[in-house]
């Protein structure tokens, strides 16, 4: 028997990771604008002169507290980057193939995460101009942004 | 062990700390950090941009996030800095205070920011740690602190009457402690006359181990500010000065199929070495407060004669008496230790800031009634993972 190379065994083992966390009241003030006036909302360092989407409430660059200062942005903005989710798992919100991008809205200067539909992946590209698409009905979440589709 | 003496010294300049509790659902996990990091900034007098290096720790996985640190540069200040990431189980908070001493003993950095957290509400520790336990390799005693050994030992070394009633002398006194600290999670107002009560109807969890000799589990936050002897000076009037500190891990301490080594503890171990290469031979006799990192009331009352050096029943005496009460001889965890708040990745290092804050002298409604000179802070993680730090007032040792 050849034990360098045969009779090599595998312990098996499995975890359960559940968890939760809390967005704090400045992610819960961004999700309320955002499931009751369908609007975005930014916070922004008057220092820095910059606005995060999605908020922050202190300057990532100064150190700054900024959770009052809130400005809206617009629900349109332009991809910065993709990729295109080519695998279906039960935890993603639609079924793959699809395109997640991140996009700086109009009036940010931070981009953020969420998925673009209505492009063939193809004819996907950076720089493309998008205008968010609400959901029809509200789950408390980011997702009370259903996607992102081309603009115009 | 190779140990050589500090390149330079190293002052504690800042402190901060949350208040601790049982959750905080208004913050995220870099906003309560950032409650921690802008108070030990303003306890220095400091600007984030006087600082040099972050180094940032909490438990493993018990939040379920992997590399927190990232998303947490939004509250720790670390952008466009040097920054570290510790986490070493429990000890986290003291590994923590270890490496920030080092960074700034060897030279590299003169200011540096050290950061212990956790948000425990939000995870699941008992998946986080026992996934550590393994069959094939006798990793059997993953239950974290939840564990009646020291219960076991103590009983059958000085009976049940005995050890039952100083450990439960040994809790009411760190609940009183933790009824003056305004950052407690958990101050019950326990008085004497609960004792008998409590020792035979609090809700026992393992054998003897019962629900009121056991720390919570809390949300929050620590953040000191270290800084080189020149620095230090130039910060602050009242830096407090690591003079030493001794790491010590043994796996095999908790580990029932290689118990063949010396039935030793890391703590004794430790405090062996520490004395000894600093010259004190009589700690009880040195220190003017302690705070150690004691999981349950059993085995915070066991590791006194381990931290100590203490012999027979000389431990459970100074409990007894209630020399380790915050007007007594040897004043133990005035904060009210970690059965008091218990938030994992910082707990350690609480214990180094609470020692500081007591030499300082401005640790609040907590503050024992004398001058402290020297104290004595401990780690504590779950595979007996030691750390142990020497404090003092004065650069004159």
């Amino acid at each position: 028997m050849n034990i360098e190379k045969d009779n090599q065994f595998v312990i098996e083992g499995k975890l359960a990771l559940p968890y939760q966390y809390f967005s704090g009241r400045t992610g819960s003030r961004f999700l309320i604008r955002l499931r009751d006036d369908k609007k975005i909302n930014g916070l922004k360092c008057n220092a820095c002169n910059k606005v995060f989407v999605p908020p922050r409430s202190t300057c990532e660059i100064c150190g700054e507290t900024i959770q009052d200062n809130w400005v809206e942005v617009k629900d349109t903005g332009t991809v910065t980057g993709f990729t295109v989710v080519r695998y279906s798992e039960p935890h993603q919100p639609v079924k793959a193939p699809y395109i997640l991008a991140l996009i700086k809205l109009d009036g940010a200067d931070t981009p953020f995460a969420h998925i673009v539909q209505g492009i063939a992946i193809e004819n996907m590209k950076v720089g493309l101009k998008v205008k968010a698409k609400f959901a029809e009905k509200t789950t408390s979440t980011i997702m009370d942004i259903n996607c992102f589709m081309p603009a115009g | 062990m190779g140990h050589r003496k500090k390149n330079r010294n190293v002052g504690i300049v800042g402190i901060g700390e949350t208040k601790f509790s049982s959750h905080r659902e208004d913050v995220n996990q870099p906003e309560m950090i950032n409650e921690a990091v802008r108070d030990a900034l303003n306890d220095a007098g400091l600007s984030i941009d006087d600082v040099e290096c972050v180094v940032h720790g909490n438990m493993e996985l018990f939040e379920m996030i992997h590399q927190p640190d990232l998303w947490h540069t939004l509250g720790t200040g670390a952008y466009g800095k040097d920054a570290y990431r510790l986490t070493t189980g429990g000890t986290t908070g003291g590994t923590l205070v270890a490496a920030a001493d080092n960074l700034v003993a060897s030279g590299m950095y003169d200011v540096v920011l050290a950061i212990g957290f956790e948000k425990l509400q939000e995870g699941h520790t008992t998946g986080g740690i026992t996934n550590m336990a393994d069959p094939l390799w006798a990793r059997k005693l993953q239950s974290g602190a939840l564990t009646d050994s020291a219960a076991v030992k103590v009983i059958a070394e000085f009976g049940e009457e005995r050890a039952k009633r100083a450990a439960m002398t040994y809790r009411i006194i760190m609940d009183k402690h933790a009824c003056l600290n305004p950052n407690s999670h958990r101050a019950f107002g326990l008085d004497w006359d609960q004792m008998d009560d409590l020792i035979k109807n609090s809700p026992p969890l393992i054998g003897n181990l019962r629900l009121i000799h056991m720390c919570s589990q809390s949300d929050g936050a620590c953040a000191m500010i270290f800084a080189s002897e020149e620095k230090a000076k130039s910060i602050t009037d009242k830096p407090v000065w690591v003079r030493d500190h001794i790491c010590i891990h043994r796996e095999e301490t908790l580990n029932l199929c290689n118990n063949y080594y010396p039935n030793q503890t890391t703590h004794k171990f430790a405090a062996e070495k520490l004395y000894e290469r600093n010259g004190i031979t009589d700690p009880v006799e040195y220190f003017d407060v302690f705070e150690m990192y004691d999981p349950s009331a059993w085995w915070g009352m066991d590791w006194i004669r381990d931290f100590f050096l203490l012999k027979d029943d000389e431990h459970i005496k100074l409990i007894e008496n209630k020399d380790i009460m915050i007007d007594g001889k040897i004043p133990i965890n005035p904060s009210g230790g970690v059965i008091a708040a218990n938030p994992i990745g910082a707990t350690a290092m609480v214990r180094v800031a609470e020692a500081a804050k007591q030499i300082r002298g401005n640790a609040g409604p907590h503050q024992i009634p004398r001058q402290v000179n020297h104290a004595l802070a401990s780690s504590f993680g779950g595979t007996m993972w030691t750390i142990l730090f020497m404090l003092e007032k004065e650069l004159n040792w």
